[in-house]
Order: structure tokens, then C-alpha cells, then sequence
């Protein structure tokens, strides 16, 4: 299964980045194979709807689930409308929280849990 | 005065005394018997009417269009997202499409580039207009609804009902961003307040580089002249900026500000100069053509 999980940096050693939509890169991970690629986040310098652009985004790389800090409310929706599994609140390594979803220790997040433009202080 | 001609007070730092000097010297203009007109383009927080009181006539819906899809229709091409700059239409997969109306600037192109005719234009209200009357000045005033950013298409509304052969006074949200560009734009003069302050002084010099990059004539009003520093007046005599009005630093306009009331029974000295000051560029203005 693909997922995504949006990072700082360009390795799976890197920190989660708290911000969804305005996160640095988005990693794409295949949770079988642990091949991944990952994909710099033109939505960091957007003016406005960063975090539908970046939905945008994980879903046409295929992604079946988000792994992130924080979700806004049109991150969210969209996210939801691709019928993607979203976890939040999650932080430190990814691959640390790639271990904890592949093990089954995660809950989904059914409401976003910041308002928009979050992302846009941090 | 006897030809239209509009002024915008504006300021680059908030809550320097735009609000304080367009009320009084439309309140001003009015008492003289001048044609003149009040517009509050400080849509997300107008608070003109509260020195001018003004008894509401006219109330009218603002609307933009924003788009609807119809799902019937939708072949998921994706074309409505990829045009969209602003994220507000997104194609998810098959004729899934969604719309986030908040981020909408109502440009149309969804609807251009959709070769099914699937979008067609909804309305979305963004807030109302008000118009009244206080004594014999004309009012107008503009109310953005609570949540919304359609900060420049409502002033663009408020400014449509600019009259002819009236002076008219629009008070102009702070801060140099869209909004402002907007509540300034097409005006004929521009009246940039500042407080003698280091704050003060540099979002002045802010607001002097847009409304130069704009080529708009305009001049500087000091308000609470006599705290702070000289710096205002050295830029401004170096950049050769006139200064319109100088408004004393006086407790008399704070209590007066803070219970609605018009400050001309202290300072309508200042006023008149103020006044003769826009007379006398209005005049040299038509005396070029």
C-alpha cells in the first residue's frame, strides 16, 4: 500500500512536518517494499489554498493514506472526498510512524484538528 | 465644489486617525455647504458611522459568482482544477469535483475551460451595502460578512456609488495590501495618515511606495503631532512630500473618539485648512487640462 507522510527532509530519517499543507516534502512510501520516493511541496509558497493543493497532490501520487502533524479543514475535506485514510497528530521520525501504521498503532483522524492557515505561522 | 473629485485617506500603519480625519472633514465639507459624500471602504471593521450617525436608507446585497458543478455533466477531465490559482476547484477522480467557495476570486476560468458546460455560476454573498444620509452628507458604507476574504470585490461595489460632481471621501482600510490597492485605485488624490513615530514612519514610507507605484498624487496628514520624533518631517521634507495636516496630540480628540463624537468644536481650524488644502490642489488639477 502507498502512503504518504509529509516530512522536513528527503530521507526517511527525517522529521515529520507538522504542517500538511505547507509541508516541506511529501514522502511516498510503498509500506511493502519500503521503496520510496519523495516530492518537494510547491503549496509552501501558495498564497491561498495550500492544503487542498497538496491534497491535490498526494492523491495523484496514489497515496491510500496521509501521515502528518495537522490537518486544516480543506485539507481534510479533500482528502476525505479521495476516500484516503488521514492519521494526525503524529510526530518525530518517519520512519518511526511508517512502523507505527504498519503495525496497526494508529487511529484515523475523522475531523481536521487545526484551523486553516495553521501552517502558515509554524 | 462644483466637479467630481475623490480623495482616499489612507495609512500605511493602522490606527493612526484615518477614520477620525475622513469623518471630520466630510463633516466639515458638509457643514460648508459642499456636495460631499462619505464612503467607509474599511469593509471588514467600517466604523465611520458611528461619528457620523447616519440614518440608513438603502441596503443591498453583495454578491460574487462562484462556481456549481453539476456531476451529470462532469467527464473529470480536471481542467477546472489545473486553471484555478487559488485551489478553490479540485478535481479528485472520475466526476468527483470539489469547491471550496472561500478561496474563489470569481475569475470564470472553471467555467471557460469546462468542455461540457458542467460549471455553471452560482451566487455566494459577501456582504451588504448601506446607504444613508447624516445632515446634508451623503453616506455609504460596505460590511463584509464575518469569515469572508472578499475584502477588494466588496470595496469595488462601495466604490460604484461614487457621485457625480461630488467630493467624496472614501476612509481606506490600513495596511498596503489588496484591499488598499482597490479603495485607492482611480481616486484623485490621496491623503496618507502617519503618527511621528518610528512605527509611523516606516509604514508611511510603505504606503508612499505603493501609492507612487500606483502614480497617484498625494500628501502626508500627521495625527498626535508632538509625541515621538522629527524623523516624519525630515523624509517628508526630503522626499518632498506636502504635509495637508498637522492634528495636535490632544487628550480633548481621545475623549471625543471614544464616545463618537466629531471634533470639530476643537479643531475646526484644522479642518478648513485641511479643506482649503484639497480646494486648492482640486483647483490645480483642472487648471492642467
Amino acid at each position: 500500500m502507498k502512503i504518504a507522510v509529509t516530512s522536513t527532509g528527503k530521507t526517511l530519517d527525517s522529521q515529520i512536518d507538522p504542517r500538511f499543507g505547507r509541508a516541506a516534502f511529501f514522502i511516498i512510501i510503498d509500506t511493502e517494499t519500503m521503496d520510496y520516493s519523495v516530492i518537494e511541496n510547491e503549496s509552501v509558497v501558495a498564497g491561498s489554498g495550500a492544503g487542498v493543493s497538496s491534497a491535490k497532490t498526494v492523491i495523484d501520487a496514489g497515496a491510500k493514506a496521509v501521515l502528518t502533524g495537522n490537518f486544516g479543514p480543506n485539507a481534510h475535506r479533500t482528502l476525505q472526498a479521495a476516500t484516503i485514510q488521514l492519521y494526525s497528530q503524529l510526530s518525530g521520525k518517519v520512519s518511526d510512524a511508517v512502523e507505527l501504521f504498519k503495525n496497526g498503532k494508529l487511529n484515523t483522524s475523522d475531523e481536521p484538528n487545526v484551523n486553516s492557515h495553521f501552517g502558515m505561522d509554524s | 465644489m462644483s466637479q467630481s473629485y475623490v480623495i482616499a485617506i489612507a495609512s500605511g500603519k493602522g490606527g493612526t486617525g484615518k477614520t477620525t480625519i475622513a469623518v471630520n472633514l466630510a463633516a466639515y465639507c458638509a457643514r460648508s455647504n459642499s456636495k460631499v459624500q462619505y464612503l467607509d471602504c474599511d469593509v471588514e471593521e467600517p466604523n465611520g458611522h458611528i461619528f457620523l450617525k447616519p440614518k440608513i436608507n438603502i441596503k443591498k446585497d453583495v454578491t460574487v459568482q462562484i462556481p456549481q458543478v453539476d456531476s451529470e455533466k462532469c467527464i473529470g477531465c480536471g481542467k477546472c482544477g489545473k486553471i484555478c490559482r487559488f485551489s478553490a476547484i479540485v478535481h479528485i477522480k472520475d466526476n468527483k469535483v470539489l469547491t471550496f467557495e472561500q478561496l474563489c476570486h470569481s475569475c470564470g476560468g472553471c467555467i471557460r475551460v469546462c468542455p461540457t458546460d458542467a460549471i455553471r455560476p452560482k451566487k455566494l454573498k459577501i456582504g451588504d451595502i448601506e446607504i444613508g444620509q447624516s445632515d446634508n452628507l451623503d453616506f455609504v458604507q460596505g460590511k463584509l460578512n464575518i469569515g469572508n476574504i472578499r475584502t477588494p470585490s466588496l470595496i469595488k461595489e462601495v466604490k460604484t456609488q461614487i457621485k457625480k460632481d461630488y467630493l467624496s471621501i472614501i476612509d481606506v482600510p490600513p495596511g498596503t495590501s489588496c484591499s488598499v490597492v482597490e479603495a485607492v485605485k482611480g481616486t484623485d488624490f490621496v491623503i496618507l495618515v502617519t503618527e511621528p513615530t518610528p512605527f509611523g514612519l516606516n509604514d508611511l514610507k510603505l504606503a508612499v511606495g505603493l501609492v507612487k507605484k500606483m502614480k497617484l498624487p498625494f500628501a502626508v496628514a500627521i495625527n498626535r503631532d508632538g509625541i515621538g520624533n522629527d524623523q516624519v518631517e525630515k523624509y517628508c521634507r526630503t522626499e518632498n512630500i506636502d504635509i495637508a495636516l498637522k492634528l495636535p496630540d490632544d487628550r480633548a480628540i481621545a475623549r471625543a473618539y471614544s464616545t463618537g463624537q466629531l471634533i470639530l468644536d476643537q479643531h475646526e481650524k484644522s479642518f478648513s485648512n485641511l479643506f482649503k488644502f484639497v480646494k486648492n490642489i482640486r483647483s490645480k488639477r483642472y487648471a492642467k487640462r
